[in-house]
């Protein structure tokens, strides 16, 4: 019960916020960390539930940014042979929902090839995929501008009931968006993971062998958990594009997913609100740095960041802060006499 | 559970002679044969479990149980031979697909889902009772909500089978490890097997521990489920075995009631140096 | 020829990755730092301190087996876990924090080390080459006969092989794993480093270069199967050749997808590597 209502409070803090906290450059900094926090509960129904290390989740992430910013724009290039695609842009919340499309069949492409291997190998694989896309997008540059990146990419429409199509012009309307966005991705994933689905994942990631014996069909269920992580990586993708306006091939660097996995296991991975907290961490934290430091000495900070949390907290934030709180509660609970204490579990 | 029988050789319920040899066959196993490298692991065994019945598989270390185990779950190809269930051939397929037709094992290494609470072992384990999909999942469909109830309904009547009642809330990993032998089992009786493989399920157990197990494998079987258990400890597949096989160096080289195999010269001979040919004599 | 050159001392590289993996377990992502630190040593020795060519090199190799030794003893020495995941995370955040530190230090303007080599090719009937290349060429060749002699025909390289097939039966038989971990880390990072020191003045030296060269070790060592440095040792000369002749053939613009390319080939056709290691470590 106070846990409904402590949540929310938290969600209603969020909605509001752009009332109290008007600044635009703080919005601005949610908006982005938003974006990834996104990202990063997809990438944590494929590394905390699943149990599966993909080192390429950015490739989704920058398959939905280009694909909705392309069909938004409109393009035409040339596939050979005398063939031209010519493609007209289209509304941008209909780009949006492609890119989100695109980026689970390249999901769905990635985990049937992908998943035939594990451990070492699924990992370089991954970061492969990613570094293919990433080289597709500087070298393809009839379709993608290669490194002159797409510019003017148009601003967020939204199809309102009763209000029509909508463009989202402030900062104050695309963190909604983005919130909203955020908030479906976590009851998705929140959903799947409390259902019979999430359980066969999590069997996936606890005991494979195990899950086989009791008939969970391992390559069905680990495709399917990279399909859902990919649209949703799409939908961030899709958010970003659309809110900063411009995309280049950096979309697909590295170093994006390993700010999506540092986001997930600081946070507490295989835990709901662990993205989320790891997420507003790291999505802020740089920021916060950026009139001490210089982007390099950021960084530093941010690899040094990596190896203190695996060295001393390598279940995550929101699990340590849960033991904490345990003890609280027990600590409080000797207070009360035996017979008037609440059942704990 | 009852604390049944602590006499060393309780006869078998079932007497010999209640094994006709026209009794159906839930597990047919012909000719197998399993060469690694240079090695022979297996080399033309056969043998067949009638359907209801508890049915041993014993024999020294390395003779090869395991991997029969490991072969008729479908975690193993064979070299040759021929795996059966009810009539389907085995071979080929994968371990979800055979515990879809209701074969389902245990494991020697204790196997569970370690971060997982209790409940949710048993729960998991009820995957193929379960239709649930994607699309139900993220809607909570009306139909998916009925389902989840009904099965979570169930977990505790799995749990108190086997003993663990009052435990579904814990953590697995944090049980001890008769518990988690107990989880084990109780993992493999979610699945609702129609033949339910037990890999040493008396591994590492102390006495009283062993008669609740052999207490449990009996109740099973009479539930009408079939089984076929590779275990150690004689006491344990002396009184609860229908049907014995023995199996040394990669074949079978004796089968029949226990009586009979306590008193065969070649099982006394395989077995030399360990305590049944001591009993055996007695 | 330039293929050989490459594929030479792409096979360094590759051999240093497959070393830590095959002995330590560990995906190491700081591989490719090394290979920048080794060059960034070469261009602080020769280009800002004026150190003699040959002594640069050497010294920038020092330094990496060094740097190396200390990262084994200081950090991945402490570590409680051995979680493969947790491991490479570790891995990837000494990745940023090592190519950050060269950023800072060197900035992000590629730099150019000057060699004392003559610039015109020498011509050999058809083929011409640079000077500077066949240098590069016959040092590789020359590091990769003495590391094969090291892990086969020295003490040293008996203790790597044993710690290979069984840590802890190695270490049972009196060997120190803890030191054979730090020379292994040492050596597989010292590769990575003369790799980058000998490539450094051919092509230009920046933070970035690790990242690549990170890749395409990988890409190497999946050719040539985890843990096998004949393969590596292949695996780096097949890369180069696939490099050379795709860029010619197909689109320069492309010729780090190769690696990918090759990566992702492999691991679906054939994910035990190519040539599957019949003879590991050697």
């Amino acid at each position: 019960m106070t846990r409904l209502i402590l949540s929310l409070l938290v969600v209603l803090a969020f909605v509001t916020l752009p009332f109290w906290m008007s600044d635009p450059y703080i919005l601005g900094l949610l908006i982005l960390a938003g974006i990834f926090i996104i990202a990063a509960i997809s990438l944590n129904l494929l590394l905390g539930y699943t149990g599966q290390l993909s080192l390429g989740h950015v490739a989704f992430f920058g398959i939905g940014a280009y694909t909705s910013a392309l069909l938004s724009r409109g393009f035409d290039v040339d596939l050979g042979l005398g063939l031209t695609l010519d493609v007209a842009p289209k509304p941008v919340w209909l780009s949006f929902l492609a890119g989100i499309l695109m980026a689970a069949l390249f999901g769905w492409f990635v985990g049937r090839l992908a998943f035939r291997v594990r451990g070492a190998y699924f990992v370089i694989l991954t970061v492969s995929f990613a570094q293919v896309m990433r080289l597709i997008a500087l070298n393809w540059v009839d379709l993608t501008e290669g490194p002159m990146a797409i510019n003017n990419i148009p601003s967020f429409t939204l199809w309102l009931p009763g209000l029509g199509v909508t463009t989202l012009t402030t900062k104050a309307q695309n963190y909604w968006l983005v919130l909203a966005v955020a908030v479906i991705a976590f009851v998705l994933v929140a959903h799947i993971v409390r259902s019979r689905v999430g359980r066969a994942l999590i069997a996936l990631r606890e005991n494979e062998g195990l899950a086989r014996s009791v008939g969970i069909q391992v390559t069905h269920y680990l495709v399917l958990s990279t399909v859902v992580a990919a649209g949703i990586a799409g939908a961030s993708g899709g958010l970003y594009t659309h809110y900063v306006r411009i995309v280049d091939p950096d979309v697909f660097m590295f170093i994006y997913t390993v700010t999506m996995i540092i986001m997930v296991v600081t946070g507490g991975k295989g835990t709901l609100t662990g993205p989320i907290v790891g997420g507003l961490l790291f999505g802020l934290m740089p920021e916060l740095l950026r009139d001490y430091a210089g982007p390099e000495v950021q960084w530093i900070i941010y690899g040094a960041a990596i190896v203190l949390i695996v060295f001393f907290l390598p279940n995550g934030i929101v699990p340590a802060a849960a033991r904490i709180w345990q003890r609280l509660a027990a600590l409080g609970l000797r207070l009360v006499p035996e017979h008037l204490r609440p059942r704990l579990s | 559970m009852t604390n049944a029988a602590t006499t060393v050789f309780e006869p078998a319920s079932m007497d010999s002679a209640a094994l006709p040899d026209g009794a159906p066959t839930a597990l047919e196993i012909t000719d197998l044969a399993v060469h690694i490298g240079g090695l022979v692991i297996l080399e033309r065994m056969s043998l067949s479990v009638p359907k209801g019945k508890i049915v041993s598989l014993i024999g020294p270390n390395g003779a090869g149980k395991t991997t029969a185990f490991n072969i008729i779950t479908g975690y193993m190809t064979p070299s040759a031979g021929s795996v059966r269930f009810e009539g389907h051939d085995l071979l080929g397929m994968t371990p979800d697909d055979i515990a879809a037709l209701g074969l389902v094992r245990t494991f020697q290494r204790t196997s569970i889902f370690a971060g997982c609470s209790v409940a949710d072992n048993v729960l998991t384990a009820m995957h193929l009772r379960g239709r649930c999909g994607l699309f139900g999942a993220i809607f909570r469909t009306p139909s998916s909500l009925r389902e989840e109830a009904r099965l979570r309904a169930e977990v505790d009547d799995v749990l108190h089978f086997v003993g663990l009642q009052g435990r579904a809330g814990e953590n697995a990993g944090s049980l001890a490890y008769g518990e988690q032998r107990l989880l084990g089992l109780a993992i493999a009786l979610a699945a609702r097997p129609k033949l339910l493989l037990l890999d040493e399920p008396a591994a590492g157990l102390n006495p009283s521990e062993t008669e609740r197990f052999k207490e449990l494998v009996r109740l099973i079987r009479d539930d009408g489920v079939t089984v076929l258990l590779v275990e150690h400890n004689m006491h344990m597949v002396m009184s609860v075995s229908d049907k014995v096989f023995v199996l040394n160096q990669g074949r079978i080289i004796a089968s029949g009631p226990p009586a009979a195999i306590q008193s065969n010269p070649e099982v006394i001979k395989a077995y030399l140096g360990t305590g049944l040919k001591k009993r055996a004599k007695a | 020829m330039n293929g050989v050159m490459l594929g030479s001392t792409y096979a360094l590289l590759g051999i240093g990755l497959t070393l830590v993996f095959g002995i330590m377990r560990i995906v190491n992502f700081t591989h490719g730092e090394f290979y920048a630190l080794g060059a960034y040593m070469a261009y602080l020795f020769v280009a800002q301190l004026g150190v003699n060519f040959f002594a640069a090199i050497l010294l920038a190799t020092a330094i990496g087996m060094i740097v190396g030794a200390a990262l084994e003893f200081f950090i991945l020495r402490r570590l409680k876990t051995t979680d493969i995941d947790s491991v490479m995370l570790l891995m990837i955040g000494l990745w940023i924090a090592m190519q950050n530190t060269e950023q800072l230090i060197w900035g992000g303007v590629a730099k150019l080390i000057p060699s004392p080599f003559a610039q015109q090719p020498l011509v050999f009937g058809p083929v011409s080459v640079s000077p500077l290349k066949v240098f590069v060429l016959v040092t590789a060749i020359v590091l990769l006969i003495a590391f094969h002699l090291l892990i086969n025909h020295t003490r040293l390289g008996l203790a790597m092989r044993s710690t290979f097939q069984d840590r802890d039966v190695a270490s049972l038989m009196g060997v120190n794993v803890g030191t054979i971990y730090m020379a292994t880390f040492a050596l597989g990072s010292g590769l990575a480093a003369v790799a980058g020191a000998l490539l450094g003045p051919i092509f230009l030296v920046s933070p970035t270069m690790g990242d690549l060269a990170s890749l395409k070790a990988f890409a190497i060592v999946i050719l040539g199967g985890l843990g096998s440095t004949v393969g590596a040792t292949i695996g780096g000369f097949v890369l180069a050749l696939v490099e050379e002749f795709g860029s010619g053939y197909v689109s320069a613009d492309f010729r780090d997808a190769f690696s990918f390319l090759v990566i992702v080939a492999v691991l679906i056709l054939r994910p035990q590597g190519l040539f599957a290691p019949k003879e590991r470590v050697g």
